[in-house]
């Protein structure tokens, strides 16, 4: 008989007034009892909906049976067989628009909690049998990946896993992309995704750090170097600015700035040679995940923060937990409001920022109601630091570099079904190709681009 | 990681390393610039492309020692290593004009020195105007001698060369006549700034090399954004080269004062740990 429980078995987590003080992960993590009772909600459906709602198809109610049963090593490798970074995808998936939107048992109550038993199975085999993985039999053939984030990243996982010789290059120093230097620690532990990054190494994919194609090689020197095919993961990193006035002044950053200080160059650690702005109060512009993981820093960093966005709670793009989250720890949410101007004081630094009040008209193209600015409605908030959370675009390094790469007007390169670009042998996926999206469309893309150059390369090699 | 392979002390606080570093000197060009690492925990600083070599691989960069990361640069020996080494990044200067006049400033120096050798390969008239405060900090100078057509050397307090300032020179050389397709300032921003007061009264095409903070140096951050005629450019991939007459100096100068205070106090605790004093 399962669990017939309408509510998902609770996540531990840190307290709001503790965890504000430290940048460790606020969920802890299922206890095997409390998995092996979560587990016990699945009805076991023979139609599998759930399996569809994953970009990646995960066969999870076979990974949790195996939970049911207590074998936590064949619910890991069920969940390996299709996704190459399962603790991550447990904690950063927006599980509630995947997966378990189409749970079963979500129709009438909670859906269960596949996200966390997810998480839960990839961390009991990370910490009890971590055991290297066997490095498949090379097929003798050369594929490069450009960029390490997790469409790259999952490419060259499955690509190695088939047989072939990967070489990943990324321009930082360190492979992850976003899951290293945009999202934060206390929602998703370095370490882990470094022991994610380990496993593919094991398979036999070579990742190149500090190299920038389009700079330190192109495209196509990589073809002229032997790689038979390529995929381009190189994301949208390119951060997005309102070009108002005062936006340069001391104290404003984009997202990707503050977040690259903080996560990647772990400024928030005493003693970093690399600076951050102790900042006291913190104006945070844009309502998504990446505007929530920039508030929740600040107030790490001890500031009181202001989101500020320009429709009401219920546009609100970012993840419902993050923003309940953000909320809990004391975040003030500014909702119907834009920016117009940051004031500078006189050594120039921020001061306050002028923002206007909005309300919602008629529904636009997107279906969002469209915001208004209501006149003469301008107003100050004091503030020594803004942190502008608006959308980033791709990056247009490797397009500018390469020749006959077709982009659209947003910047994203143009593929077909198959992920393959306007040059044959070139395929793209993640963000690169639809802007900024999620971690896991990303890797949906990544495991597509792998079995098309798969495809790509065999039929090749046959004709 | 990136071996050392030969150190030399320039002067006092200016140094020049190779570094083994074939994937950056494939390709790299004058005007680029690298971004390293020290070691392990260190953070990512942008140094100018001095010479690179693609057949050898080796790339020379010189750094002055200003505050925590030059100075742990600085105890690196040959034959030890750097963490991360990237590049080249930024685009490469353009090489045009047939009678230039390359100004250098300081350390600045070290970026002028590459940008007037590739006009001097490409056939242009070369005139160098370098400023340094005393004779004590002079570099490069056999170096831009031999690829220059002239050689001005400017000190501030007279003790070597002429005294007075490069915008001196460049002003003295302008009214005798002598007509300059292009001007390059490249050293603090002051003195650009100050080159650029004096082109732009004689209209003469100047381009800057700017040089703000830096994280990553690949376009995805915009912490070295600046403001170029009505645009907001980000230095990493769209310069570090600007036309001077459309840089906005001032801002570009409070930017780069963002974490003096951090950068002072992290100096003044490693030069105790050294018992070092930084100029």
């Amino acid at each position: 008989m399962p669990n017939m429980s309408p509510k998902k078995v609770e996540m531990p987590v840190q307290e709001p007034e503790v965890r504000i003080q430290n940048f460790e992960e606020v969920a802890i993590g299922y206890t095997p009892e409390m998995a092996k009772e979560e587990a016990e909600r699945c009805l076991h459906c023979a139609h599998k909906p759930c399996v569809q709602g994953c970009p990646v198809n995960v066969n999870i109610p076979d990974f949790i049976q195996q939970v049911k049963e207590g074998d936590l090593e064949e619910a890991y490798r069920i969940i390996s067989l299709t996704s190459s970074l399962p603790a991550v995808c447990g904690r950063v998936c927006p599980q509630e628009s995947q997966c378990e939107k189409y749970c079963v048992r979500g129709i009438k109550t909670e859906a269960v909690a596949i996200g966390r038993l997810e998480r839960f199975v990839a961390d009991t085999h990370r910490k009890e049998n971590d055991a290297p993985l066997e490095r498949p039999i090379s097929n003798g053939h050369k594929v490069a990946v450009v960029g390490a984030g997790p469409a790259g990243l999952t490419a060259a996982g499955d690509l190695a896993k088939m047989g072939y010789e990967v070489t990943v290059f990324e321009a930082l120093h360190v492979a992850g992309g976003v899951l290293m230097y945009g999202i934060p620690e206390f929602r998703l532990p370095k370490e882990i995704v470094q022991a994610e990054i380990k496993h593919l190494e094991e398979l036999g994919v070579d990742i190149v750090t500090n190299f920038v194609v389009g700079r330190s090689d192109t495209i196509d020197s990589l073809i002229d170097d032997g790689f038979e095919a390529i995929f381009i993961g190189s994301g949208a990193g390119l951060p997005n600015f309102m070009n108002m006035p005062g936006e340069n002044l001391k104290g404003v950053y984009s997202a990707n700035e503050f977040l690259t200080r903080i996560n990647l160059m772990k400024a928030y650690v005493p003693g970093s040679p690399t600076p951050i702005q102790n900042p006291k109060r913190t104006v945070v512009i844009g309502g998504g995940n990446v505007a929530m993981d920039a508030a929740r820093c600040a107030r790490r960093l001890g500031s009181e923060v202001h989101i500020v966005y320009r429709r009401s709670l219920e546009e609100l793009p970012a993840r419902k937990e993050e923003v309940e989250h953000a909320m809990e720890e004391g975040i003030i949410f500014d909702l119907l409001c834009n920016p117009v101007q940051v004031i500078g004081d006189e050594e120039g630094w921020v001061k306050q920022v002028e923002c206007v009040r909005m309300e919602l008209g008629e529904p636009d193209a997107s279906g969002r109601r469209r915001p208004i600015e209501i006149a003469n409605s301008n107003f100050l908030i004091d503030a020594d630091c803004m942190i502008m959370a608006i959308g980033t675009s791709p990056n247009p390094l490797i397009r500018h570099t390469t020749q006959g790469l077709e982009v659209n007007r947003r910047g994203c390169l143009i593929v077909d079904d198959q992920e393959m670009t306007s040059r044959e042998g070139i395929y793209a996926g993640g963000d690169a190709v639809t802007g900024a999206a999620t971690v896991i469309s990303a890797m949906g893309a990544g495991k597509k681009g792998a079995q098309s150059i798969d495809a790509y390369i065999k039929a090749r090699s046959n004709s | 990681m990136y071996t050392i392979l030969k150190k030399e002390i320039l002067n006092p606080t200016v140094t020049k390393m190779v570094i083994q570093a074939p994937n950056v000197a494939k390709r790299a060009k004058a005007g680029q610039f690298i971004i390293l690492r020290v070691d392990e925990q260190g953070e990512r600083i942008p140094l100018t492309i001095a010479d690179a070599d693609p057949e050898t691989g080796e790339v020379s960069i010189i750094y002055q020692i200003v505050g925590k990361t030059t100075m742990a640069l600085n105890q690196k020996q040959e034959g030890e290593a750097l963490q991360d080494f990237v590049g080249p990044l930024g685009q490469p200067s353009e090489i045009e004009g047939e009678r230039v006049c390359v100004i250098g400033g300081g350390v600045g120096c070290a970026i002028a020195y590459p940008t007037a050798k590739a006009f001097h390969h490409a056939g242009s008239e070369v005139s160098t105007i370098v400023g340094f405060r005393n004779q004590d900090l002079v570099i490069l100078e056999d170096e831009f001698k031999e690829v220059s057509d002239h050689y001005y050397l400017m000190s501030d307090d007279g003790s070597v060369g002429e005294k007075g300032l490069v915008t001196n020179k460049l002003e003295e050389l302008i009214q005798n006549g002598v007509q300059f397709d292009k001007v390059i300032a490249i050293g603090p921003v002051i003195m650009m700034k100050f080159v650029c007061e004096v082109t732009k009264k004689y209209n003469i095409p100047t381009v800057v090399s700017m040089n703000p903070i830096m994280i990553d140096g690949t376009g995805m951050c915009g912490g070295c954004r600046l403001k170029v005629g009505d645009e907001i450019k980000f230095a990493c991939v769209d310069g570090p080269d600007f036309d001077g007459h459309l840089v906005d100096f001032d801002e570009a100068m409070s930017r780069n004062r963002a974490y003096a205070s951090f950068e002072k106090h992290e100096r003044d605790e490693f030069c105790n740990l050294l018992n070092q004093e930084v100029h």
